[in-house]
């Protein structure tokens, strides 16, 4: 893409070829201070976590209190259900009979669990987004084949469009191109 | 050829073992060709001429299947043959069947990846496809069973009727109800959650416009950002933990709908085990039926290798001979227990006038399944093809022994009778094998029937070769700043 200057920018993409084009270039630029930044790559890379210096999710706390959510929503509801709702004297039994009560809580909890993971794992990415300013690169077609991006915003207070551009060159990358926002 | 091959400290026997094992993707791959295989069977234009053939044929079942539930809605249940005494027969044997068959699918997506199993990768997104599908066709069978499915509702879940009465939560039919409706939402949950970037990849691949459009709305506009991939494989690993246990529970659930109630042949202990090891059996034998003309069709035998048709073969010959015990211990606690009904239903299933069955189940499960020790055998994949049919076949027999026999002759002489499926049962079983198969040849053309990304995790390319100048984990500036 040209270098001329666009009237407003997202950020600079350098795409490189391998995964560990990408870790590298992606450490770097954390060394270097940049902040406001995000890799792309057609598979996950564990090691972009450390690079990015990725905070860990908190989707495994969220889908422990939806399974909890779940199996003490579950329960209360089968002893509402047989004690309070209509409660049925079966020679004296107890209405509360808890053991029989356990593979539906049991249940609940795995729906409830499963129901936050999946859910949290897309609200927490701010999944559906039709729209993204890296998609205007052309070249980020082949993000989900065999390319990897690295895109340095320009809401990084280190972010300056030429000696960023400059930066990204260093790391021998594939092209480096501006995201139109 | 794995990663396993450069172990330093590996004996010499252990690399000649390793040399005579298939590798799980033929070598030579790259990001490219693996992503260009499997999405070229899905963005092709062309259409093959096996897969109309295929389709037509479950199309047809599949209208048997409309015809069966049209005159089962208008006429009722009656035109089925099960009756008092045999009041659970075809709807029960086919729903559990089913269930079982969808067992294999979230074997190989959940537990085999907490195990690190990479040989799951190939297979684990049609497996998927395949559980889902199968549990549609069981869930129709006790929904049908109650003959106005469209009351169902407050017959099944948690909802009153008008005289404010809720379903019982001592019976384990409606803890069948939960497990059941939970496994079929978790299983499509986790399904979907793992197409979500091959539908990334098929919208940035597909030249139609509405190929674009429709893979773009399915890709939720996932872009592989890296922050997006940490919470996406945080998320896809809890949900195989959590579908875990749960397909444990699922079957084990529908063992108790047998095992709670204290009918001879089904009130017995084994029943949780004996039934979930019997389900993972008849899966394998599915995904084997299924992945064998797969591969051939569709030229991915680089992808679903001699290695997971071996390991497939393997599992089905652990887990049959659990069933083959299970059986043994069916005897072994009737003549143990020296009570004569479970005496004499141990004495009707193998000498009764339902004996042919049992001793074809008997001789397909506990006997035949013992050709799979022999790795010419594991080799030959036609041969393969037929046995895995048989296995089918034999867990159909299975479940028809447990549930007729032991309700044909129950305690009562009085009230012993004789079951026999009518026209209208076999439609409905050929009717779900038709959804089943037709929903399979859908699937096969427009979603990628192997997981595109998780096949590129697995190249070569895809592993890290640190350069010189990469500071990565040695970096004082990452460690020092790093707080995760």
């Amino acid at each position: 893409m040209a270098h001329a200057p666009a009237p407003t920018l997202y950020g600079l993409m350098a795409e490189f070829d391998t995964p560990s084009g990408l870790v590298e270039a992606a450490t770097k630029a954390r060394l270097a201070g940049y902040r406001k930044m995000d890799a792309y790559s057609p598979i996950p890379i564990e090691e972009l976590n450390e690079a990015l210096d990725l905070r860990r999710t908190r989707l495994p706390l969220l889908v422990l209190l939806g399974g909890i959510a779940g199996g003490i929503g579950g329960f209360m509801l089968e002893v509402w259900v047989s004690a309070v709702a209509y409660p049925l004297n079966v020679g004296g039994r107890p209405l509360i009979s808890w053991p029989q009560f356990i593979p539906v809580a049991f249940e609940t909890t795995v729906l409830g669990a499963a129901l936050t993971a999946f859910f949290g794992m897309w609200a927490l990415n701010k999944l559906p987004q039709p729209y993204h300013p890296v998609f205007n690169v052309d070249a980020f077609t082949r993000a989900s084949t065999d390319r990897f991006f690295l895109v340095i915003e320009t809401s990084d207070p280190r972010f300056d469009r030429t000696g960023t551009w400059r930066f990204l060159e260093t790391m021998h990358p594939v092209g480096v191109s501006e995201v139109a926002p | 050829m794995d990663q396993s091959a450069h172990h330093t400290s590996q004996s010499a026997e252990t690399a000649a073992l390793l040399a005579r094992t298939p590798a799980v993707i033929t070598p030579g791959h790259t990001f490219k060709s693996v992503t260009d295989t499997i999405s070229h069977v899905v963005l092709t234009k062309r259409t093959p001429l096996g897969w109309f053939l295929g389709f037509f044929v479950a199309f047809v079942l599949l209208m048997i299947l409309n015809m069966t539930i049209g005159n089962l809605l208008l006429t009722g249940i009656g035109i089925w043959g099960n009756n008092i005494p045999v009041g659970w027969a075809f709807d029960i044997i086919n729903f559990v069947w089913w269930i079982g068959i969808g067992h294999a699918g979230t074997l190989i997506s959940a537990i085999l990846l907490l195990f690190r199993q990479q040989w799951r990768t190939s297979i684990n997104r049609f497996a998927e496809a395949m559980t889902l599908f199968a549990v549609a066709c069981a869930a129709m069978f006790p929904l049908l069973h109650t003959g106005r499915p469209w009351l169902a509702a407050y017959w099944l879940f948690p909802y009153p009727n008008t005289m404010g009465l809720w379903p019982q939560f001592r019976s384990p039919l409606i803890w069948d109800v939960f497990a059941v409706s939970t496994y079929g939402t978790v299983s499509a949950l986790f399904w979907f959650a793992g197409l979500v970037p091959d539908m990334a990849t098929l919208r940035d691949r597909a030249k139609s416009r509405v190929a674009q459009r429709i893979y773009g709305m399915l890709a939720l506009g996932w872009r592989g950002s890296a922050k997006h991939w940490e919470r996406y494989e945080t998320a896809y690993l809890l949900l195989a933990g959590i579908s875990t246990p749960l397909v444990l529970s699922v079957h084990s659930v529908v063992s108790f709908d047998f095992a709670v109630s204290v009918l001879p042949g089904w009130h017995a202990t084994i029943f949780p085990p004996y039934f979930v090891a019997g389900a993972i059996y008849s899966g394998f034998a599915m995904v084997m039926t299924l992945a064998i003309p797969l591969r051939k069709f569709y030229g991915l035998e680089d992808f679903i290798t001699m290695r997971h048709i071996h390991n497939m073969t393997k599992v089905m010959l652990v887990t049959g001979m659990i069933v083959a015990y299970g059986y043994a211990n069916e005897a072994f606690f009737a003549w143990y227990s020296q009570n004569p009904y479970e005496q004499y239903m141990m004495y009707n299933r193998t000498t009764g006038p339902y004996a042919v069955f049992y001793w074809s189940l008997i001789a397909i499960n506990a006997c035949m399944i013992q050709l799979f020790w022999f790795r010419s055998v594991r080799d030959n994949i036609p041969l393969l093809f037929i046995l895995s049919l048989f296995v089918n076949v034999g867990m159909w027999l299975e479940r028809f022994i447990i549930i007729v026999t032991s309700l044909h002759r129950d305690f009562l002489p009085s009230s012993w009778g004789m079951y026999a499926p009518t026209r209208w049962d076999f439609g409905m079983f050929v009717g779900t094998i038709g959804l089943f198969l037709a929903l399979f040849f859908l699937f096969i053309r427009f979603l990628p029937a192997i997981a595109i990304f998780e096949m590129r995790t697995i190249v070569p390319e895809a592993k890290l070769h640190p350069t010189a100048h990469n500071t990565r984990g040695g970096g004082p500036g990452l460690t020092a700043e790093h707080h995760a």
